[in-house]
């Protein structure tokens, strides 16, 4: 039943580790794709987490979207593989 | 998001190797269906493990959160949480988490909920939070599940399932069924889906969540059948749970 391409979840799932970052829930933001211009939530990327850290990739096209690694006491954050996020301002305020 | 302490306050085996948690959690901010919360656990020498978990439990004024954790044999965390944790006990968790994959009451169109074993445990929130809304909208179920004795909620959803209004349930055996049921063991396909499914025409939102195996395959299955790839919403869990 498992097979090596399954290894992956969704972006969903990154949800709680983004929030110690993010004052707002980035997952239900629109991502779109620095390499092939897909724009979808960012909870729908193909999420791995079996590293130091989490890898957002492009659903469409695996081109890493984001990245986030704890090393010791540092995390580093990279989104260059992303043109822009788009967040619904009128949910800000929800609880979350 | 800060870490929340959540008291254990009930235990309730759903099947010989799934179990129910009933948290109490002080200043819990709610959560909608679907959410999901990250649990800690820390050990004496300070290695801690954090695993996802579905909220099982319907949005409520009682700072309750259900989780319901099937036990993995290879599991880190899971062996502990069904198997060594006590009513009374302290449990870490962050949350409610996860804005997408989530049912709202004022949602109006047709609802297709396809749950693959575990993967069920989500989208009863969402069939809780229907109920506790008093809500009649339109839901169905496909369940997916190995045999009948791994099926989580059954007398509930027997229960859900017989009413008024009520959420059109249908159970997929993939390994053993239960005698002169209609369909052999398998996997769901396009027939099964075909025919117990809310027609595409009338556009549902489908919700689907299990391993990434099944929700890969259902998604795709949905599309073949006409759903709009973006009504479906899918949350994938994987074989060890996460990160540590």
């Amino acid at each position: 039943m498992s097979s090596p391409n399954y290894d992956y979840l969704d972006g969903n799932a990154a949800a709680g580790e983004l929030s110690k970052v993010f004052a707002v829930d980035i997952t239900t933001a629109a991502a779109r794709c620095a390499e092939c211009g897909t724009t979808k939530c960012l909870a729908e990327a193909r999420l791995y987490m079996h590293g130091p850290g989490l890898v957002a990739r492009c659903p469409a096209c695996e081109h890493v979207l984001l990245r986030l690694v704890n090393v010791r006491e540092h995390m580093f954050l990279d989104v260059r593989g992303m043109t822009y996020l788009c967040l619904d301002a009128s949910h800000s305020e929800e609880a979350s | 998001m800060m870490w929340r302490s959540g008291t254990v306050v009930a235990l309730h085996d759903e099947t010989p190797t799934a179990r129910t948690i009933t948290l109490q959690v002080a200043d819990w901010p709610s959560h909608v269906a679907g959410q999901h919360v990250d649990v800690r656990l820390t050990a004496p020498d300070g290695y801690s493990a954090v695993r996802s978990y579905s909220i099982a439990s319907p949005p409520n004024a009682e700072a309750r959160v259900e989780l319901t954790v099937e036990r993995l044999s290879d599991g880190e965390v899971s062996p502990y949480l069904t198997q060594e944790l006590a009513v009374g006990d302290r449990l870490e968790l962050r949350g409610p988490i996860g804005g997408w994959f989530v049912w709202r009451p004022w949602q109006t169109e047709p609802i297709q909920l396809i749950a693959g074993g575990s993967g069920i445990v989500p989208l009863m929130a969402m069939i809780r939070a229907r109920t506790s809304a008093g809500s009649t909208k339109p839901f169905r179920l496909l369940y997916s599940v190995r045999e009948p004795k791994a099926v989580f909620y059954r007398d509930e959803l027997e229960v859900i399932s017989n009413r008024e209004d009520s959420v059109r349930l249908t159970y997929a055996y993939t390994r053993v069924a239960p005698k002169d049921w209609p369909r052999p063991p398998g996997r769901v396909d396009a027939s099964v889906l075909a025919e117990t499914t809310w027609s595409s025409k009338l556009i549902p939102t489908c919700y689907v969540c299990g391993p990434t195996s099944f929700v890969e395959s259902t998604a795709a299955l949905l599309v073949a059948c006409g759903n709009r790839p973006d009504k479906i919403r899918t949350e994938r869990f994987g074989p060890t749970g996460g990160r540590t």
